[in-house]
This record gives structure tokens, C-alpha cells and sequence, in this order.
């Protein structure tokens, strides 16, 4: 009896690509280079992967030092209010195709700060995710599960988020401007606030 | 005819540059032990680099990425390869020394257009790098006109002929130690890498750069790697029999220049300039009296 899987069968039918596309994919998912953000926690977790312990460098994959030449994004850790305006500038600055992995619990569900005052809850609100490791902390060896999956999407022609940001730029926008009016100046929001109710119910 | 033999000998010298980077990398990650890139994953890089959208930041950026990889390509059809050339030439020496600098140079215009100011930091320690390996590189190189009464790369080749015993490095091994050191400037290899500092100036002229325009700067490297370790073997290792043999010697040089990549670490710049001053320069000098008298 021969087993079917049916989400091979189905993709094998939609990969109507052109054989130039397909090349390049090829291409490109045998040279990624990483650029890494590790302003919260979990860079501990990447020096492993790079060495010899875990040598990522067998797949192409080698860590990259501005967003210009990047093509993976890799947040890790939590990602505080301010943190998240330079997230977004680093992100639109890398050239196309590009990719994003959040890694740990605190880029998917805020993790351990899920009700702090200025961290992210869900980075995939304010910019598209392709692939989310969760844990606290993630394993190496989760990383390296990790790439290699995004290696087969980018080959397979499945990660495509950076397609959804350009599609989507309203929701995004509009999630990334209400979470800057946060940002602002603590005191003057304040005041104005009190403006506001005041004038409210002076109308009432 | 002319054309097809210059376009045949770029693709060669791009060809083996590149390959040569991925035996490095590799190289490296055995000694950091490792298991490393396969031998190929430059020409991946390139590939994908040329297939990605790329950020111009005005038309000098444009114009400057290819100035610097004509230029090296220029200079690699001048390099006698076993005794086949592009363009042949009585002195071609003083044409390679010429056309050599316009690498950096165009490299320059490119990303000074870019405003970065990492970018200006990293090519300004380029070109003062450039200002300390080029005077013992000439020292060298007219040391080897006066012993040959020639200033053409093929006579020189030619001189070393015939058996291992003639090669120049057992003639000159002063000259071979100091052209060693400064092939590692020439090349930005580690103890002369404070261009590219990553750590320091994010990879200096390349931060800027961006998909067809770090792909042109990879060519441009590779091309280098190829010109400046074809002039070693033609000065030091005999030129080579045949194109295979001569490719053989230029990757035992680049390994060598591979392995004290990995073993030494990095001089400010400063330090290097100073460094090439005195110990290659004057080894340099010593060499060129001993000739001279």
C-alpha cells in the first residue's frame, strides 16, 4: 500500500515556476548570510552554531555585519518598544529576497515579559516572520534544525514574507505606528491626555 | 582574436580567484576545526549576489565598483601566465604597478559616494595601507629589474628556467621574505586586515554594499588574489611549465598567506604602516645592495 503525502503532492503540482527561478533558489538557499540581532537574550546561544561544536558554515550560512549584505534576519530575545523602531529601519533596509527568524519565546508570545510595559508581545505583528523558533532559551542544535528548514523553503520557493510586508504594508503600518505613539515622551503624553478627557467631558 | 583572448583570460583569473577564496575558507575552518564550505560556495555567493536587488547611491557608486574590476582585470592581462599573456610587453612590470592601484582607487570613488562613514574610515586605512606595502613592493621589484637588466615579467620568468636551483627565492630569499610580508598587506590578510575590521568599522568598504555591488567587489577581490600571487610566482617560484603547474604554485602561496591569516591577529593601522616601513622596507634594502654590490 503506498502512502500518499499529500502536502508534497500538492506543492509538487504548484511548483509551476520557470526553471531560471528555480535555479536561483537553488542559489540562494546555498549561500544565506545572517545577520544578527541580539539585543535581548540568546546570543549566547549563537557563537555555538559558528564553531566548531555546530559548524553552520558548511551550509553557506556566515554571519554577515550590516543589513546591506544580510539576507536572514535573526532577532533574538525580547524586543522592547524603542528596540523594535530600529528592528523595522534594519529590516527595510536589507535588499530583497530576504528572510526573518525570531528565536525564543519572547519574539512569539513575549515569553517571560508578556505583561511588561515596553517590551513586544508578537514581533510578527510589525514585521513578517517566516520562520519562529519558541523556547527559553532555544538549543543550538533548534537553530540549526532551523536553517536547514529555511534553507528547503527558500529552495522550495515557500518563504516568501517578505512578499506579504510589501502586500500588507497597511497592517503593518498601522500596527507599527500605534506602538510608536507608546514611545512618546511620558510626561507630555500625559498632559495631553488630561487635555483631551477634560474637553470630552466638558462636551458631555 | 584579441578580444576572445581577453575575455577567456578574465574568466580564468576570476575563475580560479574564486575557487581559490572557497579552498581558503575552507582551509581556515579545518585549522579552527571545522569542517567548512565546500570549494564552490564562492561561485554560490557570487551567483546569489548577482540575483538579488541592489541599493545605488548615485552614479559614482555605479561607475567606481566596475573602475576597480577593470582595472584588476587590466592588470591580470599583463601578468604572464607560464609564458602566455593577453598583451605582450617589454615592461610590463611598470604596467602592472601602475594599473594596480586603480583597484583601490575605483574602489574609493564607489563607496565614498555611499556617504557611510564606516565606509570612508575603512577605504581611507585601504589606502594608507596601500601607502606603506607599495614601497617595499617596489624595492623588490627593482631589485629583480637590475639582477635581469629587464623590466618584462616573462624574462624574469624565464631567467628561473630549467631546475628547482634556479628559482629566484634561493637566489634572492631575503627579497622572498619581504615580498612575503607584503603579499599579506597587498592581499588584507590578518596582521594588514584593519580595513575590514568587522568588529571595528563593519567590514569597512563593504558596508554600504549591496547584491551586484558586493558581488563586483567579490570579482574584484578574487581578481586580486589571482594577480597578486601570479606576480609572486613569477618573481620568486619560476613561472611555471605550463598553466596548470603555475596555478599549483599560486594556490601553495595563497595558503601559506591563508594560514598566518588565521594564526596572527590584527595591527591598527598605524602599526602597520610603521611595521611595513621598517622590517619588509629594510629587508627590501639589504637585499637590493647585496644585488647592487
Amino acid at each position: 500500500m503506498q502512502i500518499i503525502n499529500y502536502a508534497d503532492e500538492e506543492r509538487r503540482q504548484e511548483d509551476n515556476r520557470k526553471l531560471w527561478d528555480k535555479v536561483t533558489a537553488y542559489f540562494r538557499s546555498r549561500s544565506l548570510w545572517m545577520l544578527h540581532y541580539c539585543t535581548g537574550c540568546g546570543a549566547m546561544e549563537l557563537p555555538p552554531i559558528m564553531t566548531s561544536r555546530w559548524d553552520i558554515e558548511r551550509f553557506g550560512i556566515v554571519p554577515m555585519a550590516t543589513p546591506r549584505q544580510a539576507d536572514i534576519l535573526l532577532l533574538t530575545g525580547y524586543a522592547s518598544t524603542n528596540t523594535m523602531k530600529r528592528i523595522i529601519r534594519t529590516y527595510e533596509q536589507m535588499p530583497e529576497p530576504k528572510w526573518v527568524i525570531a528565536f525564543g519565546s519572547c519574539t512569539v508570545n513575549g515569553g517571560m515579559y508578556w505583561d511588561s510595559y515596553n517590551t513586544v508581545n508578537n514581533v510578527g505583528e510589525y514585521i513578517p516572520i517566516d520562520i519562529t523558533i519558541a523556547g527559553c532559551m532555544p538549543r543550538p542544535e533548534a537553530i540549526l534544525d532551523t536553517m536547514v528548514k529555511l534553507m528547503n523553503m527558500v529552495k522550495s520557493g515557500d518563504a516568501k514574507a517578505f512578499q506579504k510586508y510589501k502586500d500588507n504594508y497597511g497592517y503593518y503600518k498601522a500596527n507599527q505606528d500605534k506602538l510608536f505613539a507608546r514611545t512618546a515622551p511620558v510626561l507630555e503624553s500625559a498632559s495631553l491626555k488630561y487635555v483631551h478627557n477634560e474637553t470630552e467631558g466638558s462636551e458631555q | 582574436m584579441v578580444v576572445i583572448n581577453i575575455i577567456l583570460y578574465s574568466l580564468f583569473a576570476i575563475l580560479v580567484g574564486l575557487i581559490f577564496m572557497g579552498i581558503g575558507r575552507k582551509v581556515s575552518a579545518r585549522m579552527h576545526l571545522r569542517y567548512g564550505p565546500p570549494f564552490y560556495q564562492s561561485i554560490l555567493d557570487i551567483f546569489k549576489l548577482m540575483s538579488r536587488k541592489s541599493f545605488t547611491h548615485n552614479f559614482v557608486m555605479d561607475l567606481g565598483m566596475v573602475m576597480a574590476l577593470a582595472g584588476l582585470l587590466g592588470t591580470m592581462l599583463y601578468v604572464p601566465i607560464a609564458g602566455h599573456s593577453a598583451f605582450i610587453s617589454n615592461s610590463n612590470i611598470i604596467v602592472i604597478m601602475y594599473l594596480m592601484a586603480i583597484g583601490s582607487l575605483g574602489m574609493a570613488m564607489a563607496v565614498t559616494a555611499s556617504g557611510n562613514p564606516n565606509a570612508t574610515i575603512g577605504i581611507s586605512r585601504a589606502l594608507t595601507m596601500m601607502l606603506g606595502y607599495e614601497i617595499p613592493f617596489f624595492i623588490i621589484v627593482l631589485g629583480l629589474i637590475i639582477s635581469n637588466n629587464s623590466s618584462s615579467i616573462s624574462v624574469i620568468a624565464a631567467s628561473q628556467a630549467g631546475s628547482i636551483w634556479n628559482w629566484n627565492i634561493w637566489h634572492m630569499p631575503l627579497g622572498y621574505i619581504a615580498m612575503e610580508i607584503t603579499l599579506q598587506a597587498m592581499m588584507g590578510e590578518k596582521p594588514f586586515d584593519a580595513m575590514i575590521a568587522p568588529a571595528e568599522v563593519a567590514s569597512g568598504p563593504m558596508v554600504e554594499l549591496s547584491g551586484k555591488y558586493l558581488g563586483l567587489g567579490l570579482l574584484t577581490h578574487a581578481v586580486s588574489i589571482f594577480v597578486e600571487t601570479g606576480l609572486m610566482v613569477n618573481f620568486f617560484f619560476g613561472g611555471g611549465s605550463n598553466p596548470i603547474d603555475f596555478v599549483i604554485k599560486q594556490l601553495g602561496i595563497y595558503l601559506i598567506a591563508v594560514i598566518f591569516d588565521n594564526i596572527f591577529p590584527r595591527y591598527k593601522i598605524e602599526q602597520a604602516v610603521k611595521f611595513l616601513w621598517i622590517f619588509p622596507t629594510g629587508i627590501a634594502v639589504v637585499q637590493l645592495l647585496l644585488l647592487a654590490f
